[in-house]
This record gives structure tokens, sequence and C-alpha cells, in this order.
């Protein structure tokens, strides 16, 4: 009934959305984790990420090198609006930290708009990256969704050693399960803070690039898959990492397979015309309803913070 | 001595604000601007969403990023009676009240399971939900939205065809649901809900089932919220998805964090206040937004009183 090549080449089409989904829910939920901070601009950093990508691949004709000037360009957006904006919302509550980042994606949103034009900016994937990988049992792949998987992996993996293995990451998850015990013991926690949301920010940027070949670069970009990351950091527990790759990956794959599924499975099942109009909703809906499963037997998440 | 200037000021607004409000319509008739008569329409509508939400958000600590939601059911119920030909008010109002209240039932249970962020986020969520299921009602004109061709028929003398029976029916719901908000907040049920926000263990120490105060209160500012997408959708003679979107649900918060959260009152200034200064920005610019959020930005940062709060402290 289903083909088995179209079932791998989906698959690994959820894993590639659920790698990105990855690379922005690290950002967030370490910022949230650490900072107790809601930062709904995260979607911003992750637009600006790929409009600079966009732009500087204007400039060079080089996808490399624009990906390599765009990283620390996010980095220093990120940092700049931590500076002005929200270092002075740590200490408020959930409600005006929504507020304010709500704001700040209404001016980034137009902020794009006004430097770059209405219309949407495209960006080309490198030549070395246009082509299909021939993978066993037939299935053909292309090279560059290829590519922004092995990039999340190695991301996932840096990131793992950087917060295991490393005094910034011992720092790190000393911040996220007690901020005053680590500012007592004579860490500036200020330049703290802004490291984790300038890496965060980072992060961010790096999905925006490595989305801009695949989705056309243009304002409000940044909040569908926001609204995405929330799902996942919320299935995946808080401030948890381990748990933002886990449900990261699931989220990708449930959300990608129901699309492409779910309509096909309920015509074998039901008639026709009853398919037809609840399948493309039920696909549309179908992380939501994981989301508040999850939500309603587990409210912690499915793999809750333990340090890290 | 400033405080109490202040605060005898309040009266003066208020009365003052309302006797302009009733007679609204008569001045725009006189100055021949009938747009204005239709953009305080929309005001006031707002104001009863903001003001449904207040009673969640400011009384109970219920942050619903979602409430926007709401708002779409209302609005969509008469849109899709009057698909049918039934514009019969008293079959659609019914439909828009109880969808929105067994709606916001269904979701309160299971996100007042959460708190905090998780609340927050969950809120979000749902209402996400209903907005791609409403994009994929294909046959009620879907990502396009739905024309109405007649707006509801209240029957007797009430014709809500005309712009200003409309207007005064919004602002009478106005004034009602302000009524019954702060009756419900000075009620026991009210003082349950306001204890709960305060101290949520002693509270269940004290035999309260929280659960179901908060559902229930939960429940009712969805279904305030109902009504107000039902006038919006008659104001507008359109529904579509965009009024659920989340950035929807943001301009809610806003509303009541402007105005003045756990005020009820607060909310309508804030309500007004927001579409004001959206109508005048986008009067000048065209990236108007540009200049909104910064100044959002400002007024989470430094004015947490809200506007009413400028009238002295909210009792």
């Amino acid at each position: 009934m289903i083909d088995p090549q179209l079932l791998a080449f989906q698959a690994l089409n959820g894993l590639q959305l659920g790698i990105m989904l990855f690379l922005m829910a690290a950002g967030l939920t370490l910022v949230f984790g650490i900072m107790n901070l809601i930062n709904l601009a995260h979607g911003s950093l992750y637009m600006v990420g790929a409009y600079l990508a966009a732009w500087f691949q204007g400039c060079t004709g080089s996808f490399l090198l624009a990906a390599l000037l765009a990283i620390p360009a996010t980095l220093l957006v990120g940092v700049a609006v931590e500076i002005i904006v929200l270092r002075t919302l740590y200490e408020r509550e959930h409600l005006d930290q929504v507020l304010a980042t709500f704001g700040l994606i209404l001016f980034f949103n137009e902020a794009v708009r006004v430097i770059w034009g209405p219309s949407a900016l495209f960006v080309t994937p490198p030549d070395f990256l246009s082509g299909q990988v021939e993978l066993p049992l037939g299935i053909s792949y292309p090279s560059y969704r290829f590519a922004i998987i092995a990039v999340g992996l190695a991301v996932a993996l840096f990131l793992y050693v950087l917060i295991a293995r490393t005094r910034i990451g011992m720092l790190i998850r000393a911040g996220a399960s007690n901020r005053a015990m680590v500012g007592a013991l004579g860490i500036d926690v200020k330049l703290l803070y802004t490291a984790v949301f300038g890496l965060g920010a980072a992060l961010a940027g790096v999905a925006g690039l490595m989305a801009g070949p695949i989705l056309s670069v243009e304002s409000g970009m940044g909040e569908p898959i926001l609204i995405l990351t929330f799902v996942v950091i919320v299935i995946g527990g808080i401030g948890s990492i381990r748990g933002a790759f886990l449900a990261a990956v699931l989220i990708g794959v449930i959300d990608t397979m129901g699309r492409s599924f779910l309509p096909g499975l309920l015509r074998a099942a039901f008639n026709p015309s009853i398919a037809n109009a609840v399948g493309p909703a039920l696909a549309s809906m179908l992380i939501y309803v994981v989301m508040a499963l999850v939500l309603a037997f587990r409210p912690q998440g499915l793999f809750p913070a333990r340090g890290a | 001595m400033m405080r109490a200037g202040r605060e005898a000021a309040r009266p003066v607004v208020l009365y003052g604000g309302l006797a302009l409000l009733i007679a609204l319509p008569g001045l725009v008739a006189l100055a021949d601007q009938p747009f204005y008569l239709t953009l305080v329409t929309r005001m006031v509508i707002f104001a009863i969403a903001a003001l449904s939400l207040d009673l969640i958000l400011g009384y109970g600590a219920m942050v619903s990023f979602g409430h926007a939601a709401y708002l779409g059911i209302g609005a969509y119920a008469v849109g899709i009676f009057a698909f049918y030909g039934i514009n019969a008010a008293w079959i659609q109002w019914p439909a828009a009240i109880l969808g929105s209240a067994a709606v916001a039932a269904l979701v309160g249970l299971v996100s007042l399971r959460t708190s905090g962020v998780y609340f927050i986020m969950i809120t979000l969520a749902f209402a996400q939900m209903l907005y791609f299921l409403a994009i994929s009602l294909k046959s009620y004109g879907g990502d396009d939205g739905l024309t109405i061709d007649l707006r509801s028929r209240l029957g007797g003398p009430i014709d809500l065809s005309s712009n200003t029976t409309l207007y005064y029916v919004a602002l009478a719901l106005l004034l009602l649901f302000l009524y019954l908000g702060r009756r419900l907040v000075a009620s026991r049920f009210g003082m349950v809900i306001r204890g709960a926000k305060s101290n949520p263990r002693r509270m269940s120490a004290l035999g309260f089932p929280l659960l179901r105060y908060r559902l229930a209160a939960f429940a009712i500012a969805g279904t305030i919220c109902g009504v107000a997408g039902v006038l919006l959708a008659n104001l507008t003679n359109f529904v579509s998805p965009a009024y659920m979107h989340w950035t929807r649900s943001g301009d809610l918060m806003v509303m009541v964090i402007l105005g003045g959260v756990g005020s009820l009152i607060g909310p309508i200034f804030g309500a007004f206040a927001l579409l004001l200064l959206e109508e005048l920005l986008s009067s000048y610019t065209e990236h108007w937004q540009l200049y909104l959020g910064p100044i959002l930005i400002l007024i989470v940062l430094f004015a947490r009183r809200g506007i009413y709060g400028l009238l002295g402290p909210v009792p």
C-alpha cells in the first residue's frame, strides 16, 4: 500500500526537519533553562540568519563564505538584542517577557522588509551539493538536504561535548540548576548569560541559513518554525538539550509522515469524501495532538532536565 | 496630593468617556465621517475580548496565549450558519456561545494541568490547532475566509444591518460584561480564583478544588470572547482564519497589559489605545510595525501599571 522508497524518502525529510527544529530548540531551551526567559523573538534570529546569508551570498557569490559570515553576524545581532532589551527582562514575569519579545518580532519582521524589500529572497546551494546522493535500496536523496542532516548531527555532537566536557559547559549546567550560587562563586553571570544567548542566536542563524535554499527567505518566516520549536521543547522537557534533540526528531518525523501518509491511510479506512475533508486538517493538527497527549500524561515533558 | 488629584480625575474620565461613547454615532453623523463609527465599533468589540482575557490573566494568573481562538469560533459560528442561509440570531448566537464554551472547557481541561511557561505554550498550541483546522475547512473558504451576506437577524426593532445599531449592541454588551465581570470578581467564586493566584497551595489546603474553579473561569472567559467574535463577524461581514492567528492572541495580551492588568476597565482602555495607535501609525507610514514593536517594549519596560494605573492605584 505504501511505497517503501517513498517511506524512506519521507523519513529522511522528517529527520531533516527534526534537525532544523533541534538547532532552534537547543538555543531556546538553553536560554529558558538558564535565564528563565521566554524568547518569542528566537524565530526572528532564524529569519535574520537567513536574510544575512542571502545578502552575503549576493555580495560574495559563495554560499560557504556567506554561511561563514552570517553565523557570527547573527550572533552579534543576538548579543545586541540581549544587551539592549532582554537583559532587563530576566527578573520579570513571563508575561512581560512574552510581550516585549512579541514587540521584537514586529520590529524585526518590518525591519527586514525595510532593509531588503518586501519580496522574498532566494539562496542557491553550493554546486557540489546540488545533486543527489544514491543510498542503498535505490533511494536517491538531495545532497543538500543530506548535508543539513550531517551538519545538524555535527552541531548536536559539538553541543554535547561543549556542555558535558568543557568548563563553559560546566558553568552552563551550574547556571541552570542554581543561578545564585554560580554568581556567589565569583562567576560573571551577566557575561555567561550574554554568551549563552549568543550561542542560541548563532544556532538559530545556522538553522536559518540552511533553510534558505529550501524555503524562500521572507519576512515572517521565523514564526511557523518558532511555534514548532515550542512544541518540541515542551514535549522534550524545558531546559534539556537531550530532550530537545529526541523531541525534535520525533516531531519532525511525525509531522512529515503525517502530512504525506495520513490522508492516504484515511482514504483506505473511510469513504473518500470524508478522508479528503478530514485528512489534511488532521495531518496539520497531528503534532499539537501529540503535544496535548504528552502534557496530559507527563506535564514536565518526556525528558525533563537533569542538570542540562 | 498628586495621587488624590488623579483619583479625583478617575470618575471624570470614566463617565466622560462613557458619555462620549454613547454620543458617538450622533457626532459621527454630524461630522459626516462614518468610517470612525466602524473603527470605534471595532475597538468596543476588541475591548470585550480583552476584558474576557483579563478575567483569567489578571485575576487568575492564567496567561492564555491562544485567546483569539474563541474570537474565531464565535465568528465562524456566524459565518457557517450564514453560509447555509441561516441568519437568525437565536440560532447563530447560542451556537457561538456553546461552541466557544465547549472548546474553552476542553482546552482548559488539558492546559490547566500545567502552569507557568507550559501553560503559555500549550494554549498557544491549541489555538494553532484551531487555526490550521480553519484553514483546512475548504468548503468554508479555507485560507481565503468566508464572506457573510447578511448580518445576524435579532428580531424585534433591533436591525443589525444598521451600523449604528450594531455599535449600540456592542457597547451594551461591553457594559454588560464589565458589570458581570466585576460582580464575578468580587463574588466568592472570584475570591477563590484570586486566592489561587496569590497562593495556590494554601487554597488547595483549604479544600478548594482549584482545577474546577480555574476551569470554570477559563470557560467563562472563552465564552465572552466568543461573543466578541460574533460581533466581529457581524461588523466585518467576513470571517477568516486570520481572526485566530497567534499574533491576534498577542494583540489581546498587549491590550490587557497596556490598559492595566487585573482591573477589567483597564483592558478597555488598552483595546482603544492599541487600535488607535495602529490606526495613527499606519496613516503616517507603511512600516508602522517598525515603530509599534519598540513602543510595546518600552511600555513593558517602563509603564508597568498600564493606562488605567495612571488614574491612581487599581482597586
